[in-house]
């Protein structure tokens, strides 16, 4: 087995597990038991494929990004996630995680968002199917993300605020979890990202990876080779990254890059970039790289960007950082800014204030006129319009 | 081997009271004293709550007093410190540390047992540590120092799952009263609390039972107490405390109207 599938007990490495208060067992224990084999249903698989197909888009394009290209010395993919229906990858584990909740019998969905991505994909696949959805956001983030808050209620999803600690994803994802324990029988808790107990960060990894399958596919027809020499991603919790990395963990030649949110920088106390500021600690059920203080508190990050606003990472991020697998490069709200500014105008696509940060690390990377590029486009910019045109001074 | 779980239990076999205070609330000294005056108010079991960042399990009120007790400097190993003498004050009481893992890893498993130990603790209860992994990992730890693990179990616990936590408990079972948080309002439907409370009763497991959750005041504590050995009272004891000019008086006030 890859050493980048998890362990029985869900385990990446040190990283991973499911630390989880015994209100929540036998939820995460009847997922576990149960989540491999429905994945692995033939009738599970059609429905979902058809879903993929027909209601969210797929395959999305690769793109080859000519002017990216010339600018960097190098032929640049971008996978097109953006063109996903609702705009990002998100909606590619919302879409599995609603068909599971059905044949799980659960009747009421919660999820947490940070953008709001999630949340709308959750609130998306919830009318789809008539399931009742309440989507837990920080107060903070649901002022600065609110085209993301009316869309969710224009699907008929209850946004609940969350107002304790930095009112963050992190703080979403606490309140999402309490109404889990307050709900024991009936609900299902759809994750965003490959961050909680075990089986969580597997479930959402394999709901993703189809990311990287059709790169593979694409970029064979396209460039006459499956194998980029890199692909380049953006962490939050890390689910898109998990997606386009899924199918290229077991090749060596390929170079994985994961970019995180320095916020004001890795040397101030305004960051998010975990694998820098982190040591081994337990968030949200997880044994991962977490920003904490000497006591073990748990820290409040800072990123302009509320889909990387993050102290954790996933586990399974965790163990790539860990063993080198992968490459983290943290990138300042500055850069990202000036990175979606130029994507913008090089190639007539505005990316999310997440994704502008795996484009900033285009600058940061030695790259030779052979080499081939995928960057994950994983969501569109219309959410971030306010903060690009405040922050880029257009208005 | 000292044990005063037994003890208590030999002495006293039901309508237990265990008080829980978050230690560093109201004010950052104020955690020894408080425990001193709810032991001689008549508390039998004394929970001491390390404040965390994120208490995942926990309720509105207990989110509100682990934030200000951090805000006001309250962290474990201060703690830690503060209990060594402790027992100059309550010889017999059973004192429990309640709390999140990650502080208690990153102050590292071992060492936390051992200042625990040495301060006279008698029992811990860590809601995100699973059972597995404590049998797997730490048992053996808190056997050799001592320390009494309890775990918690809830109406959708299994009873092959309610037998291993048994198992692994040393001092008693928590009890969860229902769905929900800290300090919520589980036992609104008494008959499905009751229901679920003999049939726990009915397993004759090893370990006295102690129902905790949403027991607020003297009725909630009578009723939980007609099929457990006692009950854990946490959120509505500092909601007595929040801006009482005088917590003592307070403490004692909350004390006599569960007990009076």
């Amino acid at each position: 087995m890859s050493q980048y599938q998890p362990s029985a007990r869900g385990y990446y490495g040190q990283f991973g597990g499911a630390f989880i208060p015994e209100m929540l067992y036998p939820n995460v224990e009847e997922l576990r038991e149960q989540y491999l084999d429905i994945l692995a249903d033939p009738a599970f698989q059609q429905e979902y494929q058809q879903l993929l197909r027909d209601y969210v888009g797929r395959p999305t394009p690769l793109f080859r990004a000519d002017r990216l290209s010339q600018k960097y010395g190098a032929a640049i993919y971008l996978k097109r996630e953006d063109l996903c229906h609702t705009g990002a990858h998100k909606v590619n584990n919302t879409v599995g995680q609603i068909l599971l909740a059905e044949r799980l019998g659960k009747k009421r969905i919660i999820a947490e968002t940070g953008a709001g991505q999630h949340g709308v994909a959750t609130a998306t696949v919830c009318a789809l199917r008539g399931l009742e959805c309440v989507v837990y956001m920080g107060a903070v983030d649901m002022e600065r993300q609110k085209p993301n808050v009316a869309r969710m209620r224009m699907l008929g999803a209850e946004v609940r605020p969350a107002v304790s600690g930095s009112q963050t994803l992190k703080d979403a994802t606490n309140e999402a979890i309490r109404d889990w324990i307050s709900n024991p029988t009936d609900t299902h808790y759809i994750i965003g990202s490959v961050v909680g107990p075990h089986p969580y960060p597997d479930l959402v990894a394999r709901l993703q990876s189809v990311i990287s399958e059709e790169m593979r596919r694409q970029l064979l027809d396209q460039a006459g080779r499956e194998l980029p020499d890199y692909v380049v991603a953006c962490v939050g919790g890390g689910s898109n990254a998990a997606g386009a990395f899924y199918h290229f963990l077991d090749e060596p030649a390929v170079q994985l890059v994961a970019v995180e949110a320095a916020g004001h920088g890795v040397d101030t106390d305004k960051s998010a970039a975990t694998s820098v500021l982190g040591r081994p600690g337990i968030i949200h059920g997880s044994r991962t790289l977490l920003m904490q203080d000497e006591h073990g508190q748990i820290t409040e990050p800072h990123s302009i960007s509320a889909g990387l606003d993050y102290p954790g990472i996933g586990p399974l991020h965790a163990f790539l950082a860990d063993s080198g697998r992968a490459r983290f490069i943290s990138i300042t709200d500055a850069d990202a800014l000036q990175a979606a500014q130029l994507v913008s105008r090089l190639e007539g696509i505005i990316p999310a204030l997440e994704t502008a940060h795996a484009f900033a690390a285009l600058e940061q990377m030695d790259l030779k006129p052979t080499d081939v590029v995928v960057v994950n486009l994983s969501g569109r910019g219309d959410k971030d319009l306010d903060t690009y045109l405040r922050e880029l001074h257009l208005a | 081997m000292i044990n005063r779980f037994a003890d208590l239990l030999a002495r006293k076999p039901s309508g237990l009271l265990n008080l829980y205070i978050t230690a560093g609330y109201p004010t950052l000294h104020d955690t020894m004293p408080l425990l001193r005056t709810l032991a001689e108010a008549g508390a039998d079991i004394l929970e001491i709550g390390v404040p965390f960042s994120d208490p995942l399990a926990d309720g509105p009120v207990i989110q509100q007093t682990s934030t200000v007790a951090l805000r006001n400097g309250m962290t474990l190993k201060l703690l830690l410190q503060e209990l060594q003498g402790i027992r100059e004050y309550l010889p017999d009481t059973p004192l429990l540390l309640m709390g999140y893992l990650n502080p208690v890893l990153q102050l590292g498993m071992e060492e936390f047992c051992r200042q625990a130990a040495a301060a006279g603790i008698d029992g811990v209860i860590l809601p995100d540590l699973p059972a597995e992994e404590y049998a797997e990992f730490y048992q053996e730890t808190f056997r050799k120092y001592n320390l009494r693990k309890v775990f918690l179990i809830t109406p959708q616990t299994s009873e092959a799952r309610i037998r291993r936590l048994d198992e692994l408990s040393e001092a008693f079972l928590y009890l969860v009263s229902g769905p929900g948080l800290t300090g919520g309002n589980q036992t609104a439907d008494q008959s499905v609390q009751q229901a679920y409370l003999q049939r726990v009763e009915a397993l004759n497991l090893r370990n006295p039972r102690l129902v905790g959750f949403g027991i607020a005041d003297k009725a909630s504590f009578n009723n939980a107490c007609q099929h457990a050995n006692g009950a854990i009272i946490g959120s509505a004891l500092l909601r007595a405390l929040d801006g009482a000019a005088d917590p003592h008086q307070a403490a004692r006030a909350f004390v006599q109207r569960i007990r009076g």
